[in-house]
């Protein structure tokens, strides 16, 4: 019988932790297609967050080298730096990324490193039990905000990406989902061109990623998924927010 | 060569095969940033990253170390503070670093004059969990240099952060320095757990989370044996005029200095007097000043805080003899004279004049 599906080779034999319905599980898979596709097992290593994807190392079969909360940005501009020639990204949530590691995140950004990183948007703090993120939607009601996020007392959503697009050091950001089928091959797309933006040396790339976090969001995996196309694409629409590759120079055809 | 102490650290550095260098402006300084930025331009493996803050920069240190690169940080007592995440970080993860603390009068901002006031910070991990660092205290322009290159030689050996603890008097006083040959980091021999890419070999981690509290608990006890080798390896101090003492100045850096020039001034009034001055603070050199207590009555700790390592000196002799203490915080830079008076108050009061 012809094999038609199969784990992806860097990923090790293992029960992914996540509870049921969590995006971390598919974007997981799609960065190890990615890198199965790219053929980058062997060079390629990986800065996981403080947060759920922290046991990252658990899954991935490839060189990790987990970091503190929210310097991943950092500790990926030390690797890179120190091995330029190997591929170098960051998986990180939005606590990690735009609340305790604004500033490493923007200044690597704006230096224009030469890294890709994951950033997973659930709008809520999942390992620590269900707070108010820096992404959080107005109204939403998170442990930290029983009744709901008040823009006056709370501020708004923080829209990271935009931000960060803003920086001359940034060539390629898109928003993407995983709540939909189409979105999560579109994901993957993205995906791949962000590592492949750092592979032809043009710089930082970054794919945020929309992820139900049913479990926090006190929804079912499916009203969770639906959540994210009704409600957070409001506040965070799903759309290339920045693409210089053109500008740059073509990527390299792929063989 | 004379240089300036900060220009001292950094030229060692470059010598020792460091190559990164990561820092963020805070006096008293800046020149050894700036001789790092100049100096690692001109070499073609050379990285300097002006970071956007001191996390930034111990972080940028974690990632280097993890690809098995020399690296290294420095700052000065504020900075310092908010590298002690990252510092945790480096030794959870045994992994290898340099971080330079120029220290300044304190807390909170303070100022910019030399003081010893993160002794404590540093000899006691200085962040969070239960870990040692290495911790080197030069007094002269040539220590710094020689301890410069001693502390990437520890750090690699033990994989371990090592932070040298200076003052802005050292970093600022120019003083003529021999520097060992320089090392070409090429020539280092390779380390066997960095992460370079998982080719023909499997893949490795390198994590400082450890959930299961048995495998934290052995991961501690593998620290703690690694810092008992340390404490039996490394322990180092230098004597100045301590074979017929009968009361002996326990300083370190600056502070030995000047407790150096008040020795002189009281020997020539015919006081037996000596210096015993701890090259490493962490690991304390506890041995040697037991070995000394056998037949030196009263010590006299003088350090530019309120009394820091006065506390592993009481902790070392355990109350077997007299310790005396004299201490200026704040910046303050005492005399010569005036330690010299101190240690003739305490050397008559004691009746140490009198013959054994």
């Amino acid at each position: 019988m012809k094999k038609v599906f199969g784990k992806p080779k860097c990923l090790k034999d293992a029960v992914f932790h996540y509870c049921p319905g969590c995006g971390h599980s598919i974007i997981h898979r799609l960065v190890a297609e990615v890198i199965d596709e790219l053929s980058i097992q062997e060079k390629v290593i990986g800065v996981p967050p403080a947060g759920c994807a922290v046991l990252a190392y658990d899954y991935f079969d490839i060189d990790i080298g987990e970091s503190p909360h929210g310097r991943g940005a950092a500790v990926a501009t030390g690797l890179k730096r120190a091995l330029p020639d190997r591929i170098v990204f960051t998986y990180q949530g939005d606590g990690d990324i735009a609340a305790i590691g604004t500033a490493e995140t923007i200044h690597a950004a704006n230096r224009g490193e030469n890294i890709t990183v994951i950033f997973v948007n659930n709008g809520v703090y999942g390992m620590t039990g269900g707070q108010m993120a820096p992404t959080t939607i107005i109204g939403q009601i998170t442990t930290t905000t029983p009744g709901g996020r008040n823009e006056k007392r709370d501020g708004a959503p923080i829209d990271l990406s935009e931000m960060l697009a803003l920086t001359t050091g940034t060539v390629y950001i898109e928003r993407t989902a995983v709540d939909t089928p189409k979105n999560i091959i579109r994901t993957k797309k993205a995906i791949k061109k962000a590592f492949r933006v750092q592979m032809a040396g043009l710089g930082f790339s970054l794919v945020e990623v929309l992820s139900a976090c049913p479990t926090n969001l006190k929804l079912s995996p499916v009203q969770a998924n639906e959540w994210i196309g009704s409600t957070m694409t409001t506040y965070f629409p799903l759309k290339v927010i920045k693409d210089k590759v053109g500008k740059l120079g073509a990527l390299p055809h792929l063989e | 060569m004379l240089l300036r102490g900060s220009h001292v650290y950094a030229e060692a550095a470059v010598r020792a095969g460091c190559r990164f260098y990561f820092g963020y402006p805070i006096t008293p300084q800046n020149e050894l940033t700036e001789y790092m930025a100049n100096a690692l331009a001109s070499l073609p493996d050379g990285v300097f990253i002006q970071a956007e803050s001191e996390l930034a920069a111990i972080n940028m240190v974690i990632g280097v170390s993890m690809a098995g690169k020399r690296a290294m940080t420095s700052s000065s007592s504020p900075g310092i503070s908010l590298k002690q995440e990252g510092i945790s970080f480096l030794s959870a993860m045994e992994l290898p670093a340099v971080i330079i603390n120029t220290m300044r009068g304190g807390p909170g901002l303070g100022n910019i004059a030399a003081s010893q006031g993160d002794y404590f910070q540093a000899t006691r991990g200085g962040g969070h969990g239960d870990y040692r660092t290495i911790v080197l205290a030069p007094g002269s322009g040539q220590e710094m240099a020689d301890l410069t290159r001693a502390a990437f030689e520890y750090a690699d050996r033990y994989r371990i952060p090592v932070i040298i603890l200076g003052d802005g008097m050292m970093s600022q006083m120019m003083e003529p320095v021999e520097f060992p040959d320089p090392i070409d980091p090429k020539s280092l021999p390779p380390k066997p757990w960095v992460l370079d890419g998982a080719k023909d070999r499997p893949s490795r981690i390198i994590k400082s989370l450890i959930l299961d509290t048995s495998a934290m608990e052995e991961h501690n006890w593998k620290l703690f044996r690694k810092y008992e080798m340390i404490e039996k390896e490394i322990s180092q101090v230098e004597l100045f005029l301590t074979d017929d003492a009968r009361l002996v100045v326990i300083a370190y850096g600056t502070a030995s200095r000047i407790a150096r020039g008040a020795i002189k001034r009281v020997r020539e009034m015919g006081l037996k007097v000596g210096l015993m001055s701890p090259k490493t603070l962490w690991p304390f050199p506890k041995r040697y000043l037991l070995e000394m207590s056998r037949v030196v009555t009263d010590f006299l700790v003088f350090e530019m805080s309120t009394g820091q390592m006065l506390e592993d000196v009481k902790l070392s002799l355990e109350g077997r003899r007299r310790i005396h203490f004299y201490g200026r915080p704040g910046g303050i830079i005492s005399t010569p004279d005036e330690i010299a008076k101190v240690i003739n108050n305490i050397y008559f009061k004691e009746g140490l004049e009198t013959e054994v």
